[in-house]
């Protein structure tokens, strides 16, 4: 173990995460079919109006996807504080913060990249344009990590909560919302005429940036403090 | 050199819990008594001061809903100096201080926002926009809520101190995010107009009593503050009093 370098170590520790929630009852793919659920449900109540839906579509599907990447984002430490694996990422010589930042970029490969995958799809239900449909990608793709990183705070915060699930949703979201802001605004500047687009998207990204270094710094201070 | 290593021993000083509540119990009756004053003086001042030419009687609503909305503010400043207090410092006190903060912010907050509900009907024609300020003040509303929702989530109030201050710190950081986000998203509050480069733009017939209602609320935040740290003190040593008699009435059957 001794002679593997920290970047080999690093990149097992991705992969032995990502294929965790691939695997039965890791439940990555549970994150799409709220995703779908949801933005299925919009049409029931607001109506089946095809205009006002490519209008609300953008916003829609970043809702959908703020909700389900919230979902699966008290399993993050959970399931490795249960089986007693936290103490040994926390006794490694890497530093916790890199730790935390690689189980975050597993789990948003995991849960959050499924969901921009799937958002092309759900935007032609949505009866949206082409272009519409790719910038809405676009500033899912650059938006979902930030809302990944926030989260593994809130996760780490409530990691000795027994169900934390909850709690975690309602930490989250209010730190979350300048992510939704900025991600509604491209996803509508690159639609609507007046508005450039790119300017909205370099703050979402500088967001995204932002937060990576915030919350896996947030999250490895409040692990350190919750297991001693 | 030498004052501040004595500042500091002071402060130091006050991470015994016995010695803070001494200090509590000498300062409270003065800190009430000057509430309650400048109160008197402030509404006083705030319903013999004219009406505006264009507001009417609702100016008033302001040197309410005007000092609330700084003290939220100020009230997570504390709170997060606090956190900082706890995480760095490790004072003993500091956790008890944000702790008993959060539930203090959070009255502060929801009377901003019910005072200026109560000035946007008549004034806007509405109860609520969703205008950069207003949904700001809730958002940290909220942040409030959760705050006060994990402390009360985790039972040992020594591990629930670092974890809820790295979450305070993370909110203090995202604060001004949210404020400047928002404020590119929408507009309609007004802007700052007592303390800007250039001098106030409000007349000193409406300054004088904000001012002194400002200072009450500030006295009213410190007052209400230290005897929410006194009983969460007294609240903790309660319970460990309870666990000790617990603990050796077991020994004993």
């Amino acid at each position: 173990m001794a002679k593997h370098s920290g970047g080999t170590r690093m990149i097992s520790l991705f992969l032995r995460d990502l294929k965790l929630s691939m695997r039965a009852g890791g439940g990555a793919l549970i994150g799409v079919l709220f995703f779908m659920t949801v933005v299925a449900v919009v049409p029931f109540a607001v109506g089946p109006d095809l205009n006002l839906l490519s209008r609300i579509g953008p916003a829609i599907l970043w809702i959908g996807a703020l909700l389900a990447s919230l979902l699966g984002l008290d399993r993050l430490f959970q399931a490795e504080r249960e089986d007693g694996s936290l103490d040994l990422m926390l006794m490694q010589e890497t530093p916790l913060v890199l730790t935390v930042l690689v189980k975050c970029l597993a789990h948003w490969t995991a849960t959050g990249l499924p969901l921009v995958i799937a958002a092309p799809l759900l935007g032609l239900f949505m009866n949206m344009n082409e272009v519409a449909i790719g910038a809405t990608m676009l500033t899912l793709l650059v938006g979902t990590p930030a809302i990944t990183f926030i989260g593994a705070t809130g996760a780490a915060v409530a990691v000795t909560l027994p169900r934390g699930g909850l709690l975690v949703s309602i930490l989250v979201l209010p730190l979350a919302i300048p992510v939704l802001i900025f991600g509604v605004s491209a996803a509508y500047a690159a639609v609507q005429d007046p508005a450039p687009f790119l300017p909205p998207l370099l703050i979402l990204i500088a967001i995204t940036l932002f937060f990576a270094v915030i919350g896996p710094l947030a999250a490895a201070l409040a692990l350190r403090s919750a297991s001693d | 050199m030498s004052e501040n290593s004595l500042a500091i021993r002071k402060f130091s000083d006050l991470a015994n819990p016995t010695r803070f509540l001494a200090l509590a119990a000498r300062v409270l009756p003065w800190f009430a008594g000057l509430t309650v004053l400048l109160f008197a003086v402030g509404l006083y001042l705030s319903f013999t001061t004219e009406g505006d030419y264009q507001q009417g009687e609702t100016v008033r609503i302001m040197y309410v809903h005007v000092p609330a909305a700084w003290l939220s503010m100020m009230c997570y400043s504390v709170m997060a100096l606090s956190a900082l207090g706890t995480l760095v410092w490790r004072h003993p006190l500091a956790d008890v201080a944000a702790r008993a903060a959060a539930p203090i912010g959070a009255s502060f907050t929801f009377l901003a926002l019910v005072t200026g509900s109560l000035w946007g009907k008549p004034m806007w024609g509405t109860w609520w926009v969703w205008d950069a300020r207003l949904t700001s003040v809730f958002v940290l509303f909220l942040m409030y809520l959760g705050l006060m929702a994990l402390n009360r989530a985790m039972d040992e109030p020594g591990k629930a101190a670092k974890v809820s201050a790295v979450l305070i710190l993370v909110g203090f950081v995202n604060i001004p995010i949210i404020k400047f986000s928002v404020e590119w998203w929408n507009t309609l509050h007004q802007p700052a107009s007592v303390l800007r480069l250039g001098g106030s733009a409000i007349d000193p017939e409406f300054l004088r009593p904000l001012l002194v209602m400002a200072v009450a609320f500030t006295m009213l935040f410190f007052t209400l503050h230290i005897a929410a740290m006194r009983n969460e003190i007294w609240r903790r040593r309660v319970t460990s009093m309870r666990r000790q008699a617990a603990r050796s009435a077991g020994r004993e059957a």
